[in-house]
């Protein structure tokens, strides 16, 4: 039996061992993705980014029981960074979610950032295919928001959610950074602390900034993920998204810009296959690249020699 | 703490000594290390002179022994007076087993008792719990309920024993059934002498038996603390624990800091709770670990008393002297131990134990040699007892009072520790204070990057542990005999609870569970309704679950 | 093609709260280039294999302080069986008595380390017994 016809059978550890070829060996997982494929476009995917300590696992773990009580499969991707030096990471964000590890009906996988360029919002997305395919009615994935890679992915998510506390000094700075453009909800978690109220006022009086011309204006919704408290209010918060986004249409639109933006990935790896197959490896462009050091051709034109064969006539 | 032309002189003298006879010989012979450091990498001179004392106050920073700020001892005579109270910990298997060691220890002379309590137990779980399973009666005795306390203490006047009970997320339920035990013995309660744990600001840091999150676990404590201040006069009613915050792995420093920090977050709770600070204080008790660097241990056990004497009377304004006088117990350190070559823990443990005694200690647990390698077999026992015994009555070291006082070296390195133990105590009081010090993970940051850069200096082989990294035989031969605790007794825990619940009054059960849960919401001192329900034989499980119920349960995250 | 990372889950097993040891071992992990994933204290045999299995990891590592390895070491064993699991590489630590290691190692525990092992030791074991 293939991998994937494993996961459509729902063996867990088939699940689990391609969700790491694509991780280590993207082009293996190929032929497994292409029959899953038809089986996905069904689940609800969440991405959920925030600042460390902001209790994102914690959200996570009760979003999770909550939709649990509500008979919904969930599958959780749990994003930590992998140290830069040694290559190696800690994967501690479900140990928040251990309640949760021998539910039948949630699987969750930590990955590590691995520091490659793009690679792991690729990992990422097909790790959501894949779950999504298994059957999940929910897929969360919960990164922490300080890059550009954890950007990436919670732009795969069909809502995003962003999660801040009082107390932790910078959080209006994180917004002006840029979250605030890809957030859908916002969560003002440990909200029994005080200043919560003014991260929550903050937030609104930045949205009537910025969101006048928008359809959509983000909620802003306290928790107490500890205690459970708001979290009932803040998956109403999500459903109300997750309804806009369908008679808005806008679902259509985010769904086509990702694919469109997977397609082309795809597209322009293949093609930079190909086109250093057709150069005979490096060998070509490195005679190039010399005549442009020693000044004998300039870039363009040497870019230009490299594409000759395939210019359109 | 000298004539300043006196410590001139010795400066001068010094400085032509190095340049002269010392140089000549560095020539010829360089030194084994560029940089001495102690066990917690504090930098250690090559010698030490008055120059190193010079800023000592003698009054204000030593004082006599009795008197403020403590730096000599807590008391006028100390040891010429009393000894301190050889007290170690027992506990295995199942009530019955522990009465009978406990029996055996008292009929050796031993006037205190401390009592180990198995995993389950600690964390509020009864014995048939799921994760109790392979648990039961490990670490300690497994208690469920009153019946099985009854047995514990059977044959055993508790108006005549002191009782320490290493108890913490659950201490006001164990207090609650030594008292119902006591009155069913005629003893009145304010008779009794002991002390639980009940420190769980440690448990969230280092030692992992934390049940409640932070508030209720301080109302739970703070409640423990006016009950017994009204009802219990004689009982040591927290014993502030550095110890497993150290066996995580913290330096000295750290280990004063931790636990003078979680000190004053608990004065600070009974105090916004209503309590006087004089009326409470007096029954703190501390409890510290002994590691192998010996000076730099005395120091820290001196550093501390006169840290805590100055807190309690700067910051809290503590009148009486019993609030400003740091009781400690001490035991030595577990970590130290190593599974090879278990014999030469016996030296360990003779070293740590003499830190302690120089250190001013008021009571001592020696661990016993195989301790790395299982439960303690009753040979080591009676090794780890003897070796207090000798130190008492053959080293001579209890005939004069804190010998080591004057020592330049000493002396600057308690100061050293004081003054770096304040400056953390500083940093946490401005993230907010223990509690939100615990909360962010600062405490178990700052415990954890000590602990792994340890690891990596013995790794490194920059510290020499003997017989691990150097030293090492190529055979080893294991000691026979561990401690084994019979795999039945968790089947017999759980019949004892099903007995029980047949017949017991299931009415007075339930009336007793609903005050309980009742005062939990109300807010109303909690150790009344818990007395009742340990009287009425509810199980450590059923009160454990009511109080989950009304308070949640910690949540831990990880820190690395 | 990079050199994948080997995953590796460290777990307590039981109610002991020592995890000096386990925290030590993940660093040490960690800087060896190791994904570790870390699930902290309490964890049932249950969830150690489920999550095991969910991580797809190479290696199980447990710690055990208390004196329940003799019941929670053979029941993680078993349940990796039931779950056809058992190709994943089991080690344990902490405070074990040398009387005790032949009846683990016969469950299936392939190595057992006891206090006073070197991270380095623990570290060559996985990379050598880890198949790349």
């Amino acid at each position: 039996m293939t991998l994937a016809q494993g996961i459509l059978t729902g063996d867990r550890r088939a699940l689990a061992r391609l969700i790491t070829i694509v991780e280590n060996q993207p082009a293996k997982a190929v032929p497994d993705l292409q029959v899953l494929y038809p089986h996905t476009g069904e689940a609800l995917v969440i991405g959920i980014t925030g600042p460390p300590g902001s209790g994102k696992s914690t959200l996570v773990d009760k979003l999770a029981k909550e939709l649990r009580r509500r008979e919904k499969t969930v599958g959780i991707i749990a994003v930590d960074p992998t140290s830069p030096f040694t290559g190696g990471a800690i994967l501690g964000d479900r140990i928040r979610m251990q309640d949760l590890a021998t539910d039948p009906g949630v699987y969750i996988r930590s990955m590590g950032t691995r520091g490659s360029l793009g690679g792991l919002a690729k990992a990422a997305h097909s790790a959501i295919e894949i779950l999504d395919a298994a059957g999940m009615d929910y897929v969360f994935v919960e990164t922490v928001g300080v890059g550009q890679s954890e950007v990436d992915i919670v732009r795969i998510a069909d809502t995003t959610m962003v999660t801040l506390v009082p107390g932790l000094g910078d959080e209006i700075q994180t917004i002006k950074a840029g979250v605030l453009e890809i957030a859908d909800v916002f969560v003002v978690n440990k909200a029994d602390r005080p200043g919560a109220d003014q991260v929550a006022l903050q937030l609104e009086m930045m949205l009537d900034l910025n969101t006048k011309e928008k359809k959509w204006r983000p909620p802003v919704l306290s928790t107490v993920a500890n205690a459970g408290e708001g979290i009932a209010a803040l998956l109403e918060g999500v459903e109300q998204h997750y309804q806009y986004l369908h008679e808005s249409g806008e679902l259509r639109g985010r769904r086509r810009a990702r694919y469109r933006a997977e397609i082309m990935a795809i597209v322009e790896e293949g093609l930079r296959d190909r086109l250093l197959t057709f150069w005979s490896g490096e060998g070509k462009i490195n005679t190039v690249v010399e005549e442009v050091i020693a000044r004998r051709k300039d870039p363009y034109s040497a870019a230009t020699e490299l594409l000759q064969p395939f210019s359109v006539k | 703490m000298y004539d300043e032309r006196l410590v001139d002189e010795i400066r001068e003298r010094k400085g032509e000594w190095e340049e002269g006879t010392l140089k000549k010989v560095l020539a010829r012979f360089p030194e084994r290390k560029e940089d001495f450091k102690t066990l917690s990498e504090l930098p250690v001179g090559r010698v030490y002179t008055p120059v190193d004392t010079s800023e000592l106050d003698y009054h204000g920073d030593l004082g006599m022994p009795g008197e403020y700020p403590y730096t000599r001892g807590i008391q006028p005579t100390m040891y010429r007076g009393r000894l301190w109270t050889m007290r170690q910990y027992a506990g295995f298997g199942t009530a019955e087993e522990s009465n009978k060691r406990y029996k055996y220890l008292l009929e050796q002379g031993q006037t205190g008792l401390s009592v180990a309590f198995d995993l389950p137990t600690q964390i509020g779980f009864d014995s048939d719990h799921a994760l109790a399973e392979g648990e039961v009666g490990k670490v300690g005795v497994a208690i469920d309920s009153l019946a099985d306390m009854e047995i514990l203490f059977a044959g055993i006047p508790l108006d005549k024993v002191s009782t320490s009970m290493t108890i913490n997320a659950p201490a006001a339920i164990l207090l609650a059934m030594y008292i119902a035990v006591a009155e069913k013995q005629g003893v009145n309660p304010e008779k009794l002498k002991g002390t639980i744990q009940n420190d769980i600001l440690k448990e969230y840091a280092a030692r992992g038996t934390y049940i409640f999150p932070p508030q209720p676990s301080m109302r739970l404590i703070t409640d423990t603390f006016a009950y017994c201040a009204a009802h219990l006069p004689n009982w040591n009613t927290i014993s502030i624990s550095g110890y497993h915050i150290r066996e995580a792995g913290c330096t000295a420093v750290q280990e004063v800091a931790f636990t003078l920090a979680d000190g004053i977050a608990y004065v600070e709770a009974a105090i916004e709770a209503g309590l006087d600070v004089d009326n409470f204080a007096p029954r703190l008790s501390f409890f510290f670990n002994s590691q192998m660097d010996l000076l730099e241990e005395v120091a820290k056990f001196r550093a501390a008393r006169r840290l805590w004497a100055r807190i309690m009377k700067e910051r809290f304004g503590a009148q009486n002297p019993r609030s400003l006088k740091l009781r400690f117990h001490t035991q030595t350190a577990g970590c130290a131990l190593t599974a090879q070559q278990p014999d030469n823990n016996v030296v360990r443990v003779t070293l740590q134990a003499l830190a302690a005694v120089l250190g001013g200690t008021q009571s001592l647990h020696t661990n016993s040699r195989d301790e790395a390698l299982a439960l303690p077999s009753e040979d080591s026992v009676r090794i780890a007892l003897r070796t207090q015994q000798i130190i008492a009555h053959e080293s001579g070291v209890t005939n004069t009072i804190d010998p080591l006082a004057g020592s330049y070296f000493v002396e600057s390195l308690t100061d050293e520790i004081e003054t770096k133990a304040r400056e953390y105590i500083e940093k946490i009081d401005a993230l907010g204070g223990a509690v939100k010090a615990i909360e962010q993970g600062f405490i178990q940051r700052e415990i954890q990057e000590s602990a792994y850069q340890y690891q990596k200096s013995v790794e490194a082989g920059d510290r020499v542990v003997v017989g691990v990294n150097k030293f090492q035989l190529k055979e080893e031969s294991l000691p026979k005999g561990l401690l084994k605790v019979d795999p039945a007794v968790g089947e017999y825990q759980k019949e004892k609870i099903a007995h029980l619940k047949e017949n017991r009054d299931g009415e007075a059960v339930a009336a007793a569970l609903k005050g309980l849960k009742e005062t939990a919401q109300s807010g109303e001192n909690l150790l009344p309704p818990i007395i009742e329900a340990a009287r009425a034989y509810a199980t450590i499980g059923e009160i454990c679950d009511v109080l989950r119920g009304v308070f949640g349960e910690y949540e831990t995250s990880v820190i690395f | 093609m990079r050199e994948r990372p080997i995953r590796v889950l460290i777990a307590k097993p039981g109610l002991d709260g020592h995890d000096r040891g386990a925290k030590i071992m993940a660093r040490a992990l960690r800087d060896a280039g190791m994904e570790v994933i870390y699930t902290g204290l309490r964890q049932t045999p249950e969830q150690i294999v489920e999550t095991g299995i969910q991580e797809d990891v190479d290696v199980i590592g447990m710690s055990i302080l208390s004196g329940a390895h003799t019941h929670l070491f053979p029941k993680v064993m078993q349940l990796l069986k039931d779950k056809e699991a058992g190709d994943i590489l089991v080690i344990g630590g902490g405070i074990i008595p040398d009387e005790d290691i032949p009846a683990l190692k016969k469950a299936g525990i392939a190595a057992i380390f006891t206090p006073g092992t070197l991270t380095e030791t623990v570290i060559d074991f996985i990379k050598d017994r880890v198949p790349r």
